[in-house]
């Protein structure tokens, strides 16, 4: 028999972060869990209502419309932000006074509250104050982001995309500097085009970099709160409501904490779902690479 | 101290990466892990230190079951291929800083690091930091680290790998010195079997996991129990000839007649592998038993005073040694002889039937 | 294939300097023929990757001429070199199978596929890659990673020059015989210059027509593997290749007698005009070293035997004499009982250096 003798005194050091956790994000879970599974009016009386908050969501021509919403606006930024973060990181030099310039240049983005993005592009944006919408509205361009929702819609994506690039490039430049000399040395002396050396040399190395990249913007985007509310508060209309904005006029401003509940838990499953597809296929591909490594 | 492994196995998915494993190592011994890479070398030593924990299977110190003691708590010490020494202590404060964690006195401290300084010849290094060293004097650094604090069991992963092939000569001839000055068990692993042989001790050859035979390194040399222990302790490598034996003949590919001459004729009639060295292949008949075979010559290397000539011998792929120097055209055909009183025989089941007779005395 | 020069190359790697010591390669000159195989041999920081590095371009000379066929190619960076190279790790393109990698440069310099295929499963079939072509090349093992290399190296029919970067590094010992004459038996059947640079003086001795020995920056000698082996012309170079390396022992030199230690050994040659207060010492090779029973009168030097280490083929004995070590090389120890023993010299294999250079003198 083996007797084991594992040090348990491991757990201890777990319990306080597991408190913590516990009173942060499962009790709390577990309320909404609660909520959504209930009806209230007010006074704090609750009857069960079992399912229905969740079947009237599945129904729901308001959720579907959020969530498309949401479905496209991630799409386009990913579309944008993954491949310019990428070109940007090739063009950033390896060497010399000029990597820590550009690197803290490409921090700077991120170091800004979210609100204040949201306020910066706000203003900017505005046709009678903003630098942007004023030389736009000279140029003749009829741009509006609080009545045309096309406008909105661009407003909100360059100014992500102004914000978020940066994570992209900075994890795509780690990703590269990793690459051993020998691959650029070998590529030259095979005669390999500029192109090739990307097809066949980075690109494959940084893939697992670029797959934390697009996990991250992927979850950063579908959650997205802060920004379109400063900037649009949702509209015009509900042009630029998306899931998160959706929820909460639901949850707080019209106070229907059933059915609010009921969308966080759909909202939260649908992220953990793709969390795990992504964790799959980037274990997988982990796997692969080590095999094949010798 | 004794150190025992009793039938370990380490199961990583679906993988075995140590199968059944059964080793005995006594107080102040000197054990070499003999295989290529892979083999589960590295994955044996860890086990060995507490730093993984078998799948199945025990490991015992003096009769006391340690499977499931902590690393920390086992008394080991480990030194690796890349020389991994703290980059921002003096040579001195590096050796020093296992007996700083465990609380010995100062004055202590100086003693003992003075004493394996001098065992390692880094007295006059003792100022410097890692980097103003050089690739040799580093690995002897993290060699004296894992000896000053008296370790019952030192494990060595392949530890002269990275250096230049002079430094590694150099600093293994005086690793025998070095390991019996100490009284502890040391564990070595390596992927050149020349190493072995220089370094002594006993040697376990391992391949895909399993141990394939253990002793005395000089006996596992001239007595492989199978032939992949024999391959795995040749170098260059072995001389195949896979042979039947039928009624009082025996062939090669069914119609290339071997000269039953030596142990040959008292075999039984089977399937045999017969492997000799390649120092065991001349090319000139130096007595009545040798037999003479055509061989096709693919190409020849020079060292300084001896010649490898690699040989096709219909369709199989040979290595002659042969002193001096040999300029031998590519594609030649000579005359190549085999001395049957060399052979080493393995039977269809891979076991040793014949060795040579040179040997048998020993 | 090209003949390759090298004119007063030196190189320094804080830019031009006036102080010898920042020369990490002190200037030489080196001509290679076309098609030969080369070996640059020395232990690490010896500058020998330095070297290689001029020859490719990755490094411009602070100093000097590198000439492809007589054509100055100095400043060409390395892909208007035509040359190839091999690296201590395999660097190959993952994406892609062996087959595509081995015809990548074939396909960047815009061969058709007709052209390409048979090229391609010539040379699989030369390396024994053949089974694998059409597998994912990162799916292979180290040895046939390295092998991939080496053949888009191969594959181009016009290279000026192979050059090799320790290419055995990543190998386990047993492969590495395989892998060692197939680059030769390469060598001879297409006829490129190849350059190889490593430490192990193995590698080098049987690759190579001509090894270039470096130490510290600067050649210490230029040979063929016998040459260096019978008569190293310094000390350095009797040390370093030899496992074990040369004996070297200080001594006192008169005329044709050497004494060691009070001991006398009469040498094959006679040495006259040596300098006063040189240092004088005596290299003889463990191969060229006998021992005889302790009895035997009058020959060789009394030794004490202190190890005997078996490595199966031979044995290698260490002997002392008072505080002088000699490794000897023998393969049968019979006779040897006790552990003195007498030390005798192949007089014929035995040198003389005078501050540490091989030096010749008149035959008796």
């Amino acid at each position: 028999m083996i007797v084991k003798q594992t040090n348990q005194k491991a757990w201890f050091m777990v319990l306080p972060v597991f408190l913590v956790v516990a009173f942060s994000a499962i009790i709390p879970l577990m309320t909404v869990v609660n909520y959504s599974v209930q009806d209230t009016f007010g006074n704090n009386q609750f009857f069960w209502v079992g399912m229905d908050w969740f079947k009237d969501l599945i129904h729901s021509e308001r959720f579907h419309s959020a969530f498309l919403r949401q479905l496209m606006f991630s799409g386009i930024i990913l579309l944008i932000e993954i491949p310019l973060g990428i070109v940007i990181a090739l063009a950033m030099p390896k060497k010399g006074w000029g990597v820590p310039v550009c690197l803290i240049s490409m921090a700077l983005p991120l170091l800004i509250p979210w609100n204040v993005v949201g306020t910066i592009w706000q203003i900017f944006g505005r046709v009678d104050i903003g630098l942007l919408g004023h030389t736009l509205a000279s140029l003749g361009i009829n741009y509006n982001y609080t009545q045309d929702p096309i406008a909105a819609w661009i407003t909100i994506i360059i100014m992500d995309v102004w914000h978020w690039t940066s994570l992209v490039v900075l994890l795509a430049y780690a990703g590269l500097c990793s690459i051993p000399d020998a691959y650029y040395q070998a590529a030259k002396i095979d005669g390999a085009s500029r192109l090739s050396v990307f097809r066949y040399i980075q690109l494959p190395k940084m893939q697992r970099v670029l797959l934390i990249a697009i996990l991250l913007r992927f979850m950063d985007s579908f959650m997205i709160y802060t920004e379109p509310f400063v900037i649009t508060g949702g509209g015009p209309g509900n042009s630029t409501t998306f899931m998160s904005i959706d929820l909460v006029k639901m949850a707080i401003g019209q106070f229907d904490l059933g059915p609010a509940a009921a969308m966080s838990l759909v909202y939260f499953l649908v992220i953990l779902l793709l969390c795990w597809v992504f964790y799959t296929v980037m274990s997988n591909i982990g796997e692969e690479s080590s095999n094949g490594g010798a | 101290m004794q150190l025992e492994l009793r039938n370990l196995c380490k199961k990583v998915g679906k993988e075995f990466h140590i199968s059944d494993v059964s080793l005995t190592f006594a107080a102040g011994s000197l054990n070499i892990l003999l295989g290529p890479t892979l083999a589960g070398k590295t994955s044996l030593m860890r086990l060995m230190a507490g730093l993984d924990r078998p799948t199945s299977g025990t490991i015992h110190v003096d009769d006391r079951d340690v499977t499931g003691v902590p690393v920390q708590k086992r008394h080991v010490a480990m030194v690796y291929q890349q020389f991994i020494n703290y980059p921002n202590l003096t040579v001195f404060e590096n050796i020093a800083s296992p007996l700083r964690i465990a609380g010995v006195a100062t004055a202590e401290i100086k003693e003992r690091v003075a004493k394996v300084a001098a065992l390692l010849k880094l007295e006059k290094m003792l100022g410097r930091l890692p980097q103003e060293l050089s690739g040799g004097q580093q690995q002897r650094t993290a060699l004296a680290r894992a000896l000053v604090k008296g370790a019952e069991l030192v494990l060595l992963d392949e530890p002269l790998a990275n250096l230049d092939y002079k430094l590694r000569e150099e600093l293994r001839e005086e690793l025998p010195r070095i390991f019996s000055a100490t009284g502890s068990i040391f564990v070595y692993a390596t992927t050149e079997p020349s190493e072995a042989l220089l370094l002594g001790g006993n040697t376990a050859s391992l391949h895909q996991g399993r141990v394939t035979q253990f002793g005395k390194t000089i006996e596992v040399f001239t007595r492989p129990h199978n032939l992949i222990t024999a391959q795995t302790l040749s170098d260059p490598p072995l001389n195949l000839l896979p042979v039947t034996k039928l009624n009082n003949r025996m062939l090669y590919k069914s119609h290339v007649e071997v000269p039953l001459l030596g142990p040959l004729p008292h075999l039984p009639d089977d399937d045999y592998t017969i492997a000799f060295r390649p120092h065991h292949l001349f090319l000139h008949r130096n007595s009545d038993k040798a037999i003479a075979v055509n061989a096709k010559v693919a190409v020849t290397e020079i060292t300084g005073s001896e010649s490898y000539v690699h040989l096709d011998v219909a369709g199989v792929r040979w290595v002659l040694l042969a002193r001096g120097i040999h300029h031998i055209d590519i594609n030649e055909t000579i005359e190549i002889f085999l001395d049957p009183d060399k052979f080493y025989v393995y039977d269809r089941n891979d076991t040793l039937v014949v060795t040579p007779e040179a040997v048998t005395g020993a | 294939m090209a003949k390759v020069t090298l004119k007063e190359i030196a190189h320094s790697y804080s830019g031009f300097s006036e102080n010898p010591d920042d020369y990490a390669l002190k200037k030489l000159d080196l001509t290679w023929r076309d098609g030969g195989a080369y070996a640059l041999l020395g232990p690490s920081g010896c500058g020998k990757t330095t070297l290689l590095n001029i020859i490719s371009g990755l490094l411009t000379p602070t100093k000097g001429q590198v000439l492809f066929n007589d054509q100055d190619v100095t400043r060409l960076p390395t892909e208007q070199r035509n040359i190839a190279q091999i690296f201590q790790f395999p660097v190959i393109y993952d994406t892609m199978t062996v087959f595509q990698n081995l015809a990548f440069p074939l396909k960047n310099r815009g061969r058709t596929k007709e052209e390409i295929e048979p090229r391609v499963i010539e040379l699989a079939k030369m390396l024994g890659l053949e089974k694998d072509l059409y597998t994912k090349a990162q799916h292979l093992t180290a040895d046939a990673k390295q092998k991939i290399s080496l053949g888009r190296g191969l594959i181009r029919q016009s290279v000026n020059a192979i050059l090799f970067d320790e290419p055995l590094t990543v190998i386990d010992p047993q492969l590495k015989w395989e892998l060692r004459s197939q680059l030769k038996f390469l060598h001879k059947k297409f006829g490129f210059t190849m350059i190889y640079v490593t430490h192990d003086q193995t590698e080098a001795l049987t690759f190579a027509d001509e090894v270039i020995v470096m130490y510290e920056g600067e050649i210490v000698q230029v040979g063929t593997p016998e040459a260096l082996f019978e008569r190293p012309e310094h000390t350095f170079v009797g040390y370093f290749i030899g496992s074990p390396g040369m004996n070297i022992v200080p001594c006192r030199l008169q005329g044709h007698r050497a004494t060691i230690d009070g001991h006398e050994i009469v040498l094959s040659q006679s040495y006259e005009n040596i300098p006063v207060d040189a240092r004088i010492e005596i290299g003889v090779r463990p191969e060229y070293l006998r021992l005889a029973p302790p009895n035997s009168e009058g020959e060789g030097l009394p030794v004490q035997i202190i190890k005997v280490d078996d490595i199966g083929r031979y044995k290698i004995v260490r002997v002392g004499l008072n505080e002088r070590i000699f490794n000897v090389v023998m393969t049968e120890l019979s006779g040897m009982t006790g552990d003195t023993a007498r030390l005798l010299f192949d007089i014929d294999h035995t040198n003389i250096y005078v501050n540490a250079q091989l030096i010749t003198g008149e035959k008796r």
